[in-house]
């Protein structure tokens, strides 16, 4: 008999008294009525206290914010999604600009080495939606986000989120979500609390995280 | 297909590996007692963790909410565990993953190991994993020339050591940042001898120890948190970033995991998302989330493997006072709150899963009788607050008397003769059945008091007795008992004592 069969078998033996399937109560919040401004608020207030760097600008504001939050870098890496318009104040490399910025584009056809990610200073990325009661923010793979590496290599990770795709608690993310697609679920910058259960920020992950929110 | 089981019962196979105390509870926690550095250590770790628990799940208005519904979901998991089980591998193998499954710990250590030999390489990354620790699969590999990279901080700790993990969440949790800078320093190649103990200082050495490998490894070993039977999901839950360096960099992922850990759906991990991180370590939300289904083109591992195991999870199952202990999903809030725990630490259970939790499932999975693990169930004072932290409302106290009852069992169908516990018992049988045999008794205790002397406690009873007196006195005994006292007061034979209303055997005790 195949393991397969064999461990089939014995689950089947061990429930012969055949025990209940029971009802699942749902009665926690699955839905919240909290405003939009105040879902901003608690994310932000979350973030922060995962020591993530958290700006709020209006959408017209973010090309100009984010080339200043750029400025001391020399390289990035931006998924192949990433809205243009968002880079459209950055001084680019070859334009003559002083303090000028390398823009490495990430495509499923033209992936970047781990080499070259590790080379570059940051990582700009867009994000799927967030959950403002738990301070999470979810990338699922998409144009915007790009591949899970990418997210993951750099050292500092700028995440910009719309924040029309707040949300107060995590079922109502997770309805939003595909769950097959490869996700990775961000709550503040890499962390540990292995020493005498303390937090400390900043291991393996992105060691910065910068949180771009636009109204 | 039909859950009904339509064939022979089967006798329980149980788990094999590091599931076993090796020697008796109360003679390791003694051991373990006399470490004062290892009880300061515990004591500020779980009294921390402790307070953050309990502080952010006062924040949440439906956390009682979502424990009784992360507490039904996994009760209709296992009833319907062989359902899901088929329907997780069909959607994972449809996507492009691939599906073993494993008896016991030495056939899941032989699959990863002969994974690995596929791919040529003789070095792996490591996701920290319960169920991998469960088997001995780092050894396992080490007797086959492949070494295993620890990448938790936790576990490179434990791991450069050469000491044994101590807590399913934090297995360093015996270490305090001096003892880790030193093992830092005496391990680790081209750290500066300026280190100092500051615990960023010291996950920053972590980070470069580590960092070449991340991105030149080609295979690395994972568990999971949790897996999604209605979409083939994996989900593997973390702080450091190491797990999501090694689910995404390799080019091979070879993930083991117990049958136990599935979910039916993806809309279930909405509530073990929510109970999972605050029990553990007392976070709104970890740090990191990494989901994966088989392959995903272009993105991550092309080369992904899942290892169903066993290993005594079943017979588990079968038991079904039990099979509740299968719910548990590795939070390590029951040990964090342990009285227990708190003081002997994890090492002295023996098994992979310390605390209360593994003071009942190390013995379901292995059987009462293997070993040592029938001390396990008698390392509790009962007290409950492992029961009152769980986020899946697993009843451990009662499955620990639970378990005290089989091995009374299983010693009674070995032993020829009564035991002494036996004869205690039956004793105790003949005394409390009437109130003239218990009053015959009392009239023994002026002689305790004797006994007691001038210090008025006893140190030292005799036989088994003696377990008793080992770590508390009794005190003298009254020179009469309650009932002698009323007769005297209320000048019986008539008076009935309060409460009784002079019938039955409790009458006779109002005379004296």
């Amino acid at each position: 008999m195949s393991a397969r069969e064999e461990i089939l078998d014995r689950i089947k033996s061990a429930l012969r008294d055949s025990p209940a399937v029971p009802q699942i109560p749902r009665n926690y919040r699955r839905e919240t009525d909290k405003t939009a401004e105040q879902r901003l608020g608690q994310l932000v207030d979350r973030l922060e206290d995962y020591k993530a760097n958290v700006f709020v600008v209006p959408a017209a504001g973010a090309p100009a914010r984010l080339a200043e939050l750029l400025a001391g870098c020399a390289s990035i890496v931006v998924p192949h999604g990433l809205d243009p318009q968002l880079l459209s104040a950055l001084p680019r490399t070859g334009t003559g600009d002083a303090g000028t910025l390398a823009v490495a584009v990430d495509s499923p056809e033209r992936p970047l080495t781990v080499a070259a990610l590790d080379a570059v200073d940051a990582v700009v990325t867009g994000a799927a939606v967030a959950v403002s009661e738990t301070g999470t923010i979810m990338l699922d793979g998409g144009p915007s986000q790009g591949r899970r590496i990418i997210s993951l290599v750099p050292d500092r990770h700028v995440c910009v989120l719309r924040a029309a795709d707040i949300v107060e608690v995590l079922p109502e993310a997770m309805a939003r979500l595909e769950a097959t697609a490869p996700q990775t679920w961000i709550s503040g910058p890499s962390a540990t609390s292995d020493i005498e259960l303390e937090r400390v920020e900043g291991v393996h992950g992105p060691r910065t995280l910068d949180v771009l929110i636009l109204t | 297909m039909s859950n009904t089981f339509l064939g022979m019962p089967t006798l329980p196979v149980f788990g094999r590996g590091n599931l076993n105390a090796t020697e008796p509870f109360p003679q390791a926690a003694h051991r373990e007692l006399g470490n004062a550095q290892l009880r300061a250590n515990l004591g500020h770790a779980t009294h921390t963790i402790r307070d953050k628990r309990l502080k952010v799940v006062a924040e949440l208005p439906d956390w009682e909410d979502m424990r009784d519904a992360g507490s039904a979901i996994k009760n209709a998991t296992m009833a319907q565990l062989p359902a899901l089980l088929e329907q997780f591998e069909a959607n994972f193998t449809a996507r492009g993953g691939t599906i073993h499954w494993a008896r016991d710990a030495q056939e899941a250590n032989e699959i990863a190991t002969a994974l690995i030999r596929e791919t040529g390489e003789t070095e792996v990354v490591k996701v920290k994993s319960m169920a991998t620790q469960e088997i001995g699969l780092n050894e396992y590999l080490e007797g086959q020339g492949i070494s295993a990279l620890e990448t938790d901080l936790a576990e490179l700790i434990v791991q450069l050591d050469h000491d044994k993990p101590s807590h399913i969440l934090v297995p360093a949790i015996h270490k305090n940042r001096s003892q880790i800078r030193e093992i830092f320093l005496r391990e680790m190649e081209d750290v500066d001898p300026a280190l100092g103990n500051e615990p960023a200082r010291l996950a920053e050495t972590a980070r470069r120890h580590l960092r070449k490998k991340f991105l030149s490894a080609k295979v690395a070993v994972s568990g999971a948190n949790f897996g999604l039977a209605d979409t083939g999901t994996l989900a593997v839950v973390e702080s450091e970033g190491n797990g999501r360096m090694c689910l995404t960099l390799p080019e091979t992922l070879i993930t083991v995991m117990g049958i136990e850990k599935l979910l039916p759906s993806w809309s279930d991990l909405e509530v073990f998302m929510q109970l999972l991180p605050r029990s553990s370590t007392g976070e709104r939300m970890n740090p990191y989330t990494s989901l994966w289904t088989g392959t995903t083109p272009g993105d991550g591992p092309q080369n992904v493997h899942l290892v169903l195991l066993d290993n005594g999870r079943t017979a588990a199952l079968a038991d079904e006072m039990g099979r509740t202990a299968l719910n548990c999903i590795r939070c390590s809030a029951c040990m964090n709150v342990c009285p227990v725990y708190e003081r002997t630490g994890g090492h002295a259970y023996g098994s992979t899963y310390p605390g209360p939790i593994g003071a009942i499932l190390s013995p379901l999975m292995t059987g009462i009788k293997s070993e040592e693990n029938n001390s396990l169930p008698y390392a509790s004072s009962l007290c409950g607050a492992c029961f009152d932290a769980c986020p899946v409302k697993i009843n451990i106290p009662e499955i620990l008397v639970h378990l005290r009852g089989e091995d009374v069992d299983s010693k009674r169908a070995k032993a020829k003769v009564p035991t002494q516990t036996d004869l205690l018992m039956k004793g105790a049988e003949w005394a409390f059945s009437a109130g003239s045999r218990l009053n015959l008794l009392e009239k023994g205790l002026p002689a305790g008091r004797l006994a007691a002397g001038r210090a008025k406690v006893i140190k030292k009873l005799p036989g088994i007795g003696g377990k008793w007196t080992q770590s508390r006195d009794i005190p003298a005994p009254p020179s009469q008992s309650f009932r002698q006292w009323w007769a005297k007061e209320h000048g019986a034979p008539n008076a009935a004592a309060p409460g009784t209303t002079g019938e039955g055997t409790i009458s006779e005790g109002g005379r004296p």
